[in-house]
């Protein structure tokens, strides 16, 4: 296990190089002028060639490359050049605040996920299976703008129950799990946990199907084992590729979503990117993506070992 | 035992009377205005905020002051420059260059430091001087660009400062409304306290504190910042202008750049204020009784013409007749539901650069079309113009829409208008490449927005053939004598009433010369509570929050 658990580390470093390497063309490749956030347009050549040198940004691009690289490596992702506050800083708060809106969503579309896909694949092809296979396609389907916003039109516009917008009352500068801070996060958890809820639905759904027709549970039933004890196999049975499937969701959440964030004014990483592309804020974005996509590769090492754990045949493979 | 009973219940008389008359004084305590901004991060609050004029209007003219500012005490008339820390000004008679600003006495920062001709050539060097220790690069692009000619500033005495310009420059005492006075004390004490491998790693480290624990002179202090989510600023009540000290006790600043984020949080009693709610919500908020402010911005949505060699804008009578060909109240009154103002051109009448142009733009159709079978075109032989524009962006209104409706509507007097539809941020530094650059992908117009609240922003930077790519934003590469000669008396004439009658000469000329397609000007919409009282709202890119109420 120590040997693969090695392997897959190793296997991660080139990612995260091809990683960072990708984040940072590609922010420089696209069209427009990195300084146009300070940078006024009608600003003489001399001002923008005199920024140009102190951000950096005259100098070729692969030495600029390097010299972010080494930076990165030693935890300097450098500072926005809108605001002038440390990228790291900047990313890392709000990434706290999605890893928060993830984790609300994650135990709302998890839970739901699993109990739908479970019930829908013992009762397949019957009226609940139809009632929770459409629920989960619509919840991969509906548009999240569009849900964010009819949540908000019906409990805070019209019931006046949830706040709109924003991550915390008044007065607060940090999260807490108290009601008063919660309120906040309810209509954004929910609009943010329906992808994952109706693709863990339908995969626990085809999962538990598939096992239960496998002659195996036949035979556990022909042992005299009861139902319960059959549903215990068919969760293990199930649960290494559910638990995959479900860290690839925690993954995308993890991202941020700019449209969920956006419409809620929830301060976190999706929020943050937005801010950094309307602001073309050349570091903060390259900060904020590499900080993003290294989530997504450790994450996936998580799944991928915590997958070995439970099923060694994924480990031999 | 007796005693006892009758001395612990007189104290409980006496503690439930003095809390029954503390009791109203708690709960009315604190009056609290939370502002719904367009902004996705709160603006920078170091003195010099990012993100144009929103950044002005909530970070800078909140908690700072210029030399000079804006009055923005009247919705009819057009703002104008006012004294601010300083109170009178005067250029040199033998030397037009160097100007002397006599201040504000009795002015403090918020950190209790004295407000100083020191200040004034602190703040200056700030953004000036690239070996002054509080200089700070991130301030620069914001600032230097917005008074381009001031060179450096010298202390005559306590109270008197004297700044020199490159050349002479009459508007600068208008420039000075966007250099903001930080609190050099306040800087210094971070500054000492800060760590860092040198003094610019120190000046930047104190920069950074400074921006956590801002201090101005103006009429509100920093109460609480957390960056991106929100600022809460408090009334300073020993405001050095009486007059302007807020009526409300906490201002707390929410950024919420998606409209209809902002109309929910508003309609749910989240914000009291929001900043451009969405078009479509207005009449529900109406409705349900949120008052609307709208009022002319010095803003103009325009299309800047090519007057490169072989451009088709190149005839007057084909500029004049697209200026007749659009119908702009029908614009106003349909698509855009009311909130714009027709342009007429870059001021409109009242404000004291519009002048008295010959040619009136208006919808003329007949006319129009005179125009351009005048110039060789007609039904059957369509004149076919391209226009660079963006989907999005600050300040742009509804852009493609916009463009729809105008090539609609100039269809129907033999243009055939193509639209290069690109993202924001590269129409925007494809600006300053110039139409002849490779970057206007064969345009003959670009169309970006643009402020109009000093005589460079508004019309120099465009008229004047020395500010033509890659000195400033003369896309179209116009090259007039007459508009030379116009800036350069302008920028000489150092009387104000002479000065603002030569900005009007320069403008009238440019309408007559139908030197851009003028389309419409942005009305800085907003939604509020109906609570809310006192509340002006000038025709101006700012607001003064100071005399604002709110009703219990």
């Amino acid at each position: 296990m120590l040997a693969y658990i090695a392997r897959r580390i190793v296997y991660v470093v080139p990612i995260i190089i091809s990683v960072a390497l990708v984040c940072f063309l590609l922010v420089h490749i696209t069209p427009g002028d990195p300084l146009v956030a300070v940078l006024p347009a009608d600003a003489s050549q001399e001002l923008a060639a005199q920024l140009r040198a102190a951000y950096g940004f005259d100098r070729p691009l692969p030495v600029q490359f390097g010299l972010w690289l080494l930076r990165a490596l030693h935890g300097d992702l450098g500072n926005s050049i809108a605001t002038g506050r440390p990228v790291l800083a900047e990313v890392m708060r709000a990434v706290g605040n999605t890893v928060t809106l993830a984790i609300a969503a994650a135990v709302i579309g998890f839970t739901m996920g699993i109990l739908l896909g479970l019930i829908a694949g013992y009762f397949r092809e019957t009226w609940i299976d139809k009632l929770a296979t459409s629920f989960a396609i619509a919840g991969v389907s509906v548009p999240h703008y569009w849900l964010g916003m009819l949540l908000v039109i019906i409990f805070s516009v019209q019931l006046n129950w949830l706040p709109a917008v924003g991550a915390g009352p008044s007065g607060s500068n940090s999260w807490a799990w108290d009601w008063a801070h919660l309120k906040y996060l309810v209509l954004p958890a929910i609009t943010t946990s329906v992808i994952p809820m109706g693709i863990v639905t339908r995969t626990v759904r085809a999962l538990t199907g598939d096992i239960l027709s496998q002659d195996f549970v036949e035979a556990l039933r022909a042992k005299g084992l009861r139902e319960t004890g059959v549903f215990r196999h068919v969760i293990k049975n199930a649960a290494p590729t559910a638990l995959a499937v479900m860290g690839l969701q925690l993954g995308y959440m993890l991202g941020g979503s700019i449209l969920i964030e956006t419409v809620f004014s929830w301060p976190g990483s999706g929020f943050l990117l937005n801010s950094a592309i309307f602001q073309r804020d050349l570091p903060l974005l390259q900060g904020t993506i590499l900080i993003l996509a290294l989530f997504f590769v450790f994450l996936n090492l998580l799944v991928d070992i915590a997958q070995a754990a439970i099923d060694p045949r994924i480990k031999r493979g | 035992m007796f005693m006892k009973k009758t001395t612990r219940a007189a104290l409980i008389a006496a503690l439930a009377l003095t809390t029954a008359a503390a009791w109203p004084r708690v709960v009315s305590a604190q009056t609290v205005l939370r502002i719904g901004m367009t902004a996705a991060d709160i603006p920078r609050t170091l003195g010099q905020p990012d993100q144009g004029f929103e950044g002005n209007r909530f970070t800078g003219l909140t908690m700072y002051d210029a030399l000079t500012g804006w009055d923005l005490s009247s919705a009819d008339k057009a703002s104008v420059v006012i004294p601010g820390l300083a109170t009178e000004w005067k250029v040199d008679d033998a030397d037009k260059t160097k100007w002397v600003f006599k201040l504000r006495p009795g002015v403090t920062f918020h950190d209790g430091s004295p407000f100083n001709a020191d200040a004034v050539v602190w703040n200056v060097e700030k953004v000036l001087k690239q070996d002054a220790p509080q200089f700070d690069a991130s301030q620069v692009g914001v600032t230097a660009s917005r008074m381009p000619t001031l060179a450096s500033a010298k202390k005559i005495d306590d109270m008197t400062v004297e700044l020199t310009t490159k050349e002479p420059d009459s508007f600068l005492p208008i420039n000075l409304t966007n250099l903001f006075m930080a609190s050099p004390a306040k800087w210094q004490a971070f500054y000492d306290k800060a760590e860092g491998a040198d003094a610019k790693a120190k000046s930047q480290a104190a920069w950074t504190a400074f921006a956590k624990d801002a201090s101005g002179t103006g009429p509100w202090k920093m109460a609480s910042f957390t960056p991106r989510e929100r600022l809460e600023l408090v009334k300073n009540a020993a405001y050095w202008n009486k007059d302007r000290v807020p009526k409300i006790d906490k201002m707390v600043l929410l950024p919420m750049p998606e409209a209809n984020a902002r109309t929910a949080a508003l309609l749910s009693g989240q914000v009291d204020w929001v900043e451009a709610p969405a078009p479509d919500a207005l009449p529900e908020l109406k409705q349900r009784g949120f008052k609307l402010y709208a009022n002319e911005q010095p803003h103009v949505w325009p299309w800047q013409f090519s007057r490169i060699e072989g451009s088709p804008w190149n005839d007057i009578r084909v500029r004049k007749a697209a200026n007749l060909c659009i119908d702009r109240e029908g614009l106003r009154d349909g698509l855009l539901a009311g909130l714009m103002v027709p342009a007429t051109g870059t001021f409109e009448p009242g404000h004291p650069w519009r002048g008295k142009p010959s040619f009136q733009i208006k919808y003329d159709k007949a006319a129009a079309q005179k125009l351009m079978q005048e110039a060789g075109y007609g039904p059957n032989k369509k004149l076919t113009v391209k226009t660079q524009t963006s989907a999005s962006g600050s300040g742009q209104m509804q852009p493609l829409a916009m463009n729809e409706y105008l090539q609609q509507a100039l269809a129907e007097c033999y243009f055939d208008v193509k639209l290069d539809v690109i993202e924001w941020n590269t129409l925007f530094t494809n600006w300053r490449r110039g139409a002849k650059d490779p970057s206007a992908n064969g345009s003959n117009a670009t169309n970006v927005t643009y402020a109009a609240m000093d005589p460079f922003f508004a019309l120099v930077r465009f008229l004047q053939s020395g500010m033509a790519p890659p000195v400033s934003n003369n896309w179209g590469l116009i090259n007039e004598p007459k508009f030379d000669e116009l800036v350069k008396k302008a920028r000489q004439t150092f009387d104000p009433a002479a000065r603002d009658a030569a900005l009007a000469e320069l403008h009238a000329a440019s309408v007559d010369d139908a030197a851009f397609l003028y389309v419409a000007h942005d009305v800085g919409p907003r939604a509020m509570s109906p609570k809310l009282t006192g509340v002006v709202q000038p025709k101006s890119w700012f607001i003064d929050f100071s005399p604002v109420s709110i009703a219990k």
